[in-house]
């Protein structure tokens, strides 16, 4: 198809560079310096989608981030799809492939079209509330019609094979937006010798001036624009960032830039380079010179392909060469707009007519519009629009001078483009995100940037001023502002001289008349993304919602991705009109961040795959994969979970590292149980404040288990503490609570009790732990260690000893957590490997076997033994865990936890409590967290007692065995629970003693 | 994201540096035992929510391992000042 829509010259496209790209499967030409929206215009193509609700056709009506309905996919492979692309904001290149992103089977010939024209009424404000709430079981049904129906783009279903990145940025000042404000605050600051970032969205600096045929200095605006760029790229400290949208305002002036490198380029970023960056921005200060997007009118059928936003057509005329149609007629309430209608008469199209709204509009550009000819029809509104797939003309009609009743005759005329100028709204999206609330400025017009507490400065349109000298004035003002608040002496920047133009009084109109009521009338919409029109508007307004925050919410208005950019203020002007406020009264709503969608990519930038999460390995890491083990994730650290033979099944594999652990000998790597040295002559008045028990009297060589309570009483982490010297200790923690206990020890010493002299570190990362459990594990050791006394009755249970294992420093602790005869050998971790070999080595004739963490846990359940996150979940006190004999009374200080166990919740007898649990089928192996019941035949909801905290099979035990919580459960021994389950089965229980494999714990004591 | 002023390392790091810790100039009662469940229950669980200043305990957690005050504004999230444990705000609302 040839560009029908395109000018032989003009414009800052490259004619030499024609670029072929598919829109829905088919083949279209462009040019170099296109965007996607203005190729599409140039080829002639009217309909770019379907809308959300009543799927009709829908044309482009912007040229930049405002645009509602060309919305597409883009990606030529799978890989490389991206949801959500404004075709005005994505820059044309060889290759590129794009679809509309809604309408089935096309966005051309919709089947749901039927259903919008049947369904339009049943379609009301509120219509997913009000039909698909009930029942909720079917919400999955409901989910799916409405996703596939709205058709909002989907994402790759394979990997991004690109990279992104983040980078931290620190600069003086910020300029945020490269028009003629933003240009003139970056070159000031800069000149003032202020660091400087400016950012725009678009590939060329400019803004406005690039689509202008204004002068300025003498010269065409985009001429002088490049002046102003190229002596800003020669400055060393500036940077500037094209293709970058400052999408976030955040706190304390954090700024995030969104830049897309390369995908201007290609599909898919060429090799080596970054596709999109992050930049993370503090800056000292910040300049909003963001501008403005100009409103359209709402009028009678105001989306049928053709209708646009009047200063877009002059954008694509003037900045692309391409009119987008034949014959224009425009609708304004303002002077600005008639440059749109002189721009077209230039390019030797028709204009058809001016139709101002206002009854005696005079100014320059009024004056020149009729000099050329053409017919302008002033106190009058284009109230409807003809045409289905494209307009084919417009009624208009004579209004009151307020705008709120058509008063005359309507007459007919015939086009095929209709735009409108209804003013413009300042684009105060980032000031909103601060927290600042906009204000309404009746000369204006428009919302400008309420009160802030950042340090932010704006010029130019972003506060509703429009004529270029003053913008360029204000520019400088903002530059050297930020200048002298910086403490550096400010440029003075000579303004360039620039024409005045002679403009009239605009009107504030927003809403056109239509010869029936709004509810009768043609559908006038508001917000052309989420389908909301002025009549649902007034229908939300009869229902009761009368603040804005709830007529958006009910109506959707600006929930799309565009976000309300072209029709909030529209939707709000409507909703005071009805509630007969003004619009200041009425108010507005405010934008969140971000401006414009941005990909997860940019977001993540490096911290995906292997960098999301650090990875923690123990220094035996490399033996345990070679060896076959299966992992489990504890916190960061990869924990060996059990280690297979060819052909075991974990169960079987679980069974045999169990029974060759209580018959002979295993071996655990414990090293990633937390290790917090601690030192200091207070450090035992310190431990005795924070565990539940007593420490004054722990000699020098022993160890000793100990809980940990908050405040409030209830169990968050345990482990063993040893004495190394009179003010030298060494605690264990939890693998997963180290880092959470250092921090709260360190709470407690630096804002309770500084006067203590204690210290602590980490000491995690510093010890290869070993834990060697089982009958024969001291005859292990005794062969690679010959200088400590082994003897049981020199080197007893709760012992530990300083000496040599394999030749290497070690400390030996005589503690366990199977209930075996077991020995804990910490060597320094760059050593760890080695003597775990070595003990591999001497340990083959006793079937040294290794094991996990999972037999770990089994082992411990026979012995009743609690894991802190798992038998505890912040709920249970030592008392409910049956562990009286870990709380000491009767030290003098009232130690943490003390007084919240006390509390009158924590003494009730039918509190949870920890026991064992039998299944009556000694084969039935209870899942965990499952429920207790008294009686399994009751009627739901049943009265549940506590659930099942650890559940396992027991190879030595040969049945199953578990532990959990029961509403008074140590009264209730020997009696049965019932726990039902999902699958319809019901396991019965017998309440016993979490202990049980050798309760009088001999074994360990041999 | 917030730009905060460590006293110790005196310099000012990114937020995410630091842990929130909640209230700031919470006494632990000098003897819990002979609190009324009422007072204990006060010091564990009940907590100010102030619109406006709050003075706030934060932890900066992998910097230099200190804890100190923040005085935060809650609506517009400015920092007003931070002072190390023991001291005592100059900045307070007023009433």
């Amino acid at each position: 198809m040839s560009q029908k829509n395109r000018l032989q010259s003009g414009g800052r496209i490259d004619r030499s560079k024609a670029l072929t790209f598919t829109y829905n499967g088919r083949q279209y030409k462009g040019y170099k310096g296109d965007s996607v929206a203005s190729a599409l215009l140039a080829n002639g193509v009217d309909i770019v989608g379907r809308s959300f609700k009543y799927s009709r056709p829908r044309g482009i009506v912007a040229a930049g981030a405002e645009e509602p309905n060309a919305v597409l996919q883009v990606g030529a492979t799978e890989a490389t799809q991206v949801p959500n692309v404004r075709a005005t904001q994505q820059e044309l290149f060889d290759g590129l492939v794009c679809s509309a992103t809604n309408g089935w089977p096309s966005a051309e010939s919709d089947m749901m079209a039927a259903f919008g024209k049947v369904g339009g009424k049943m379609m009301p404000p509120g219509f997913y509330y009000k039909t698909f709430m009930f029942p909720q079981s079917m919400w999955e049904t409901y989910e799916k019609f409405i996703r596939k129906a709205a058709g909002l783009g989907r994402a790759p279903l394979v990997n991004d094979p690109d990279e992104y990145d983040n980078m931290n940025q620190h600069c003086d000042v910020l300029v945020v937006g490269g028009g003629a404000a933003g240009l003139m605050a970056a070159l000031t600051a800069a000149r003032s010798g202020a660091r400087v970032i400016i950012a725009d969205e678009q590939d060329e600096f400019g803004g406005h001036l690039l689509s202008s045929r204004e002068r300025i200095g003498g010269k065409p605006a985009a001429d002088w624009a490049a002046e102003i760029v190229d002596e800003l790229a020669k400055m060393p400290d500036v940077m500037m960032l094209p293709r970058s949208t400052v999408n976030g305002y955040h706190d304390h002036n954090f700024l995030t830039i969104h830049e897309r490198r390369t995908d201007h380029i290609a599909d898919k970023a060429p090799e080596g380079q970054i596709r999109q960056r992050m930049h993370r921005v503090r800056a000292h200060w910040v300049v909003l010179a963001t501008g403005a997007h100009e409103r359209p009118l709402v009028f009678g059928n105001n989306d049928v392909p053709g209708c646009m936003v009047a200063g877009a057509v002059s954008t694509y005329i003037n900045r692309y060469g391409v009119v987008p149609g034949n014959k224009l007629v425009l609708m304004t309430t303002n002077d600005t707009a008639y440059q749109t209608a002189l721009d077209w008469a230039d390019t030797g199209r028709e204009v058809v007519a001016v139709v101002d709204t206002r009854a005696n509009p005079q100014g320059e550009r009024i004056e020149a519009v009729r000099k050329r000819g053409i017919k302008v029809v002033t106190g009058s509104a284009v109230i409807d629009v003809q045409g289905k797939k494209r307009v084919s003309g417009v009624s208009v009609g004579s209004i009151d001078a307020k705008g709120e009743k058509v008063t005359g005759k309507v007459q007919h005329l015939s086009c095929d483009t209709v735009a409108s100028s209804g003013g413009w709204s300042p684009v105060v999206h980032l000031s909103c995100h601060t927290g600042s609330r906009p204000v309404w400025n009746d000369e204006i017009i428009g919302f400008v940037p309420g009160a802030t507490v950042q340090k932010q400065l704006t010029a130019g349109g972003i506060n509703g001023t429009y004529a270029l000298d003053k913008v360029l004035a204000e520019g400088v003002k903002a530059g050297k502002e930020a200048a002298s608040r910086l403490g550096l002496t400010a440029a003075d920047t000579q303004l360039p001289n620039v024409r005045t133009v002679r403009e009239g009084t605009p009107m504030a109109l927003f809403h056109i008349p239509h010869t029936k009521p709004t509810s009768r009338a043609p559908k006038q919409f508001v917000d052309y993304q989420n389908d909301v029109t002025a009549a649902g508007i007034e229908l939300a307004t009869r229902e009761g919602f009368e603040s804005i925050e709830h007529v958006k919410r009910y109506t959707a208005m600006g929930f799309g991705t565009d976000q309300g950019k072209l029709g909030n203020i529209n939707g709000m002007a409507i909703t005071a009109k009805v509630l007969g406020k003004t619009i200041p009264d009425t108010g507005t709503t405010v934008f969140r961040p971000n401006y414009t969608p941005i990909s997860f990519g940019a977001i993540v930038g490096r911290n995906c795959n292997e960098l999301f999460d650090p990875k923690r390995y123990s220094a035996m890491h490399k033996w345990h994969l070679e060896n076959g083990a299966k992992f489990e994730d504890v916190g960061q650290w990869k924990r060996p979970w059990y280690f297979p033979k060819a052909g075991e099944t974990m169960q079987q594999a679980l069974d045999r590292e169990c029974t060759a652990t209580r018959e002979s000998v295993g071996i655990l790597d414990a090293s990633t149980l937390g290790k917090i040295d601690i030192q200091g002559k207070d450090a035992r008045e310190f431990l005795g404040r924070v565990y539940t028990n007593a420490w004054a009297k722990l000699a020098v060589g022993k160890c000793r288990y100990g809980l940990m309570c908050k405040e409030d009483g209830m169990v968050f982490d345990d482990g063993v503490t040893s004495c190394l010297g009179e003010n030298h200790f060494v605690m264990t923690t939890t693998t997963g609570g180290a880092a959470g206990v250092l921090e709260w020890l360190e709470l407690y010493h630096q804002t309770e009790w500084p006067e203590l002299e204690v210290y602590f570190t980490s000491v995690t990362d510093h010890w290869a732990t070993m834990t060697i459990s089982g009958p024969n594990s001291r005859k292990l050791l005794s062969e690679l260690c010959d200088d400590i006394d082994l003897d049981k009755d020199s080197f007893k249970f709760m012992d530990w000893r300083e000496g040599t294992v394999a030749g290497v420093p070690a400390r030996v602790f005589r503690i366990s957590f199977t209930g075996e005869l077991s020995y804990e050998i910490n060597v320094q971790a760059n050593y760890g490997m080695h003597v775990w070999e070595k003990l591999f080595e001497h340990g083959a004739k006793y079937n040294l076997t290794p094991y996990g963490t999972e037999t770990m846990h089994i082992l411990r359940a026979e012995k009743g033994f609690i894991i802190a996150g798992q038998d505890t979940d912040g709920s249970v006190t030592p008392i409910d865990l049956g562990m009286s004999w870990c709380v000491s009374n009767n030290k003098p200080f009232s130690y943490i936890g003390k007084r919240g166990m006390v509390r009158e919740d924590c003494v009730r007898k039918d509190r949870k409590q920890l026991v064992g649990l039998k299944p009556k089928d000694p084969k039935a192996v209870l899942p965990e967290g499952a429920q207790a019941v008294d009686d399994p035949n009751q009627p739901i909801p049943m009265k549940m007692l506590g659930h099942v905290t650890s559940s396992y099979w027991s190879a030595n035990l040969g049945r199953s065995i578990a532990l959990g919580v029961i509403k008074g459960g140590h009264d209730r021994m020997g009696e049965s629970v019932y726990y039902p389950l999902a699958d319809g089965r019901v396991i019965e229980a017998e309440i016993c003693s979490p202990i049980f494999l050798d309760p009088k714990g001999e074994r360990q004591n041999v | 994201m917030f730009y905060i002023y460590c006293p110790h390392c005196r310099e000012h790091r990114e937020e995410e540096e630091f842990h929130a810790k909640g209230q700031a100039h919470i006494a632990r009662p000098a003897d819990p035992d002979n609190c009324t469940d009422e007072e204990w229950g006060n010091y564990v669980f009940f907590r100010k929510n102030p619109r406006g200043l709050h003075h706030e305990l934060w932890y900066h957690s992998t910097g230099c391992r200190k804890f100190f005050n923040v005085t935060r504004d809650t609506v517009s999230y400015e920092i007003k000042e931070v002072y190390k444990i023991g001291e005592q705000p100059q900045v307070v609302a007023k009433g």
